[in-house]
């Protein structure tokens, strides 16, 4: 049997099916997977994320820890709450996870990385904290609770017992610890919303609230479509410790400046960047009939350029999508091959859905 | 818990299969097929007057989630094709035995028909997998 989430008997009361998920037992959809995806676009859906780990990094130099662990520069983060989405690199700049770093003091940050890499990101991380002495404590007495849409901050107001304008008037990729809660407007869905860590014992009392207020439960499955319409990577299929960020669409989370800052990575980087000659990310529509897949490739004039890492069918397109590492041949277009049959394919530039509305021209 | 029809036949790979008076066949894919896919969103039908033999291949039901392939159940010629299913695969989801349906065959002999199983060796074959 796989871990549980304290929000697991909620999610088998509301008739979810249930899956294995890097361990842990988490709902793949309560009923239709493209009315789930809706909800979401259109209104406020929730989501169990309880089985993301959390991790407090605590000591006077948290932040020179924090300087070479992580590619993106946390020098950003200077006012309380504010969060950072980032790679943890290897030497060869391959990544180890993707993660959001949030600020708290100036002795206190914390991170949020994925649940299936959990062992290996700590034991990275243990490896250097102690050079800079870095106490690492990992939050598992803390659930996670996302809601997201266009109304869903509006109804995690309506539950809190009162509304600071500090809440009110936050600005995206900010967090603020409220009594037991730390509420971040944050997400995984291109959708306006919170990321909300709370203590296991409240998880499912909120989630019942929630409910009550309208908030529908949405599965792994609406997660997957909505964050590939948002074009956002998966870590594990669109990006793994054998490419780098340069490689994943993520060039703009690296922190290059000031270049004598020295992070896990940077010189493979460097070396890939002034090469000039790496795969690039790129987003993909489908022009024919057929379904985007990861893992099929990709051509251009007859020879193979690249693959999909992750393709599915878009809910509010109503057509095929997905995200693909090209040769840097790649112009305007190009064919898929989907069951051995070449299937012309449009390259556009990400998200492909932003807000509710396309994002295609 | 899902449908299961007492008067069709069934495959190991979750088609259905109704005979008709005139000796063709209808083919589709169970409810339990369709509630373990999920939503469909496209579905490759199977070439018109193409021949398959049984366990060959023939169509491709896509979800979300995953294409999977759809296998004639028996030796025979396609006669007929949902047409409908191009534009609203969502019927396989919504009508499983009814305007979900595949295909149509008119089958080389009868006698692999009477090989496929009962809707009760169904339920238990469908149960054993879930287990």
């Amino acid at each position: 049997m796989g871990n549980k989430t304290p929000l697991y008997q909620q999610h088998v009361e509301m008739h979810a099916k249930i899956v294995d998920f890097g361990g842990w037992e988490m709902p793949i959809n309560y009923g239709s997977q493209i009315q789930e995806h809706h909800q979401v676009r259109t209104d406020a859906g929730m989501f169990d994320v309880s089985h993301m780990t959390v991790v407090d990094l605590q000591g006077d130099k948290v932040r020179d820890f924090l300087h070479y662990l992580l590619a993106n520069n946390v020098d950003r983060l200077k006012t309380t709450g504010k969060a950072l989405y980032t790679c943890m690199l290897n030497e060869q700049a391959g990544i180890i996870d993707d993660l959001i770093v949030y600020f708290m003091r100036e002795d206190w940050f914390r991170l949020v990385v994925n649940a299936a890499t959990h062992d290996k990101d700590l034991a990275w991380i243990n490896k250097y904290a102690g050079d800079f002495a870095v106490q690492v404590t990992e939050r598992t007495d803390l659930a996670m609770i996302a809601v997201q849409g266009p109304a869903a901050r509006d109804k995690v107001h309506q539950l809190l017992p009162d509304v600071p304008d500090q809440l009110k008037d936050m600005a995206p990729f900010n967090a603020i610890e409220l009594k037991n809660y730390f509420i971040a407007r944050t997400g995984y869905t291109g959708e306006d919303g919170y990321e909300i860590m709370l203590d296991n014992s409240q998880a499912a009392a909120f989630w019942d609230k929630l409910y009550q207020l309208g908030v529908k439960p949405i599965g792994l499955g609406a997660r997957d479509t909505l964050r590939l319409e948002a074009g956002m990577n998966l870590y594990g299929q669109d990006m793994t410790e054998s490419t780098t960020p340069l490689e994943s669409g993520l060039g703009w989370t690296i922190g290059w400046e000031p270049a004598e800052r020295d992070f896990i990575g940077r010189k493979a980087l460097q070396t890939q960047r002034e090469q000039k000659d790496h795969k690039l990310f790129v987003a993909l529509v489908l022009e024919g009939k057929g379904i985007l897949r990861h893992d099929q490739k990709v051509y251009k004039d007859n020879e193979e350029i690249g693959t999909i890492t992750s393709g599915s069918y878009s809910p509010t397109l109503e057509q095929s999508i997905a995200l693909a590492r090209v040769s840097p041949v790649a112009d305007k277009t190009c064919m898929v091959e989907i069951r051995g049959k070449q299937i012309p394919a449009k390259i556009v530039k990400p998200p492909f859905v932003r807000n509710g509305k396309s994002c295609l021209s | 818990m899902s449908e299961i029809l007492g008067d069709l036949k069934y495959t190991k790979t979750h088609e259905w299969i109704q005979i008709m008076d005139d000796g063709t066949i209808t083919v589709g894919i169970s409810d339990h097929a369709q509630d373990l896919l999920g939503d469909m969103v496209f579905i490759e039908l199977p070439e018109l007057d193409t021949s398959y033999k049984a366990g060959d291949d023939c169509a491709v039901v896509e979800s979300v989630k995953a294409a999977s392939d759809i296998y004639s159940p028996i030796s025979g010629e396609v006669i007929a094709v949902n047409e409908s299913l191009t534009d609203t695969p969502e019927l396989v989801n919504k009508e499983p035995y009814g305007d979900g349906w595949i295909f149509k065959m008119q089958p080389e002999e009868r006698g692999e028909i009477e090989n496929l199983m009962s809707a009760s060796e169904y339920e238990e074959y469908a149960e054993s997998e879930e287990h």
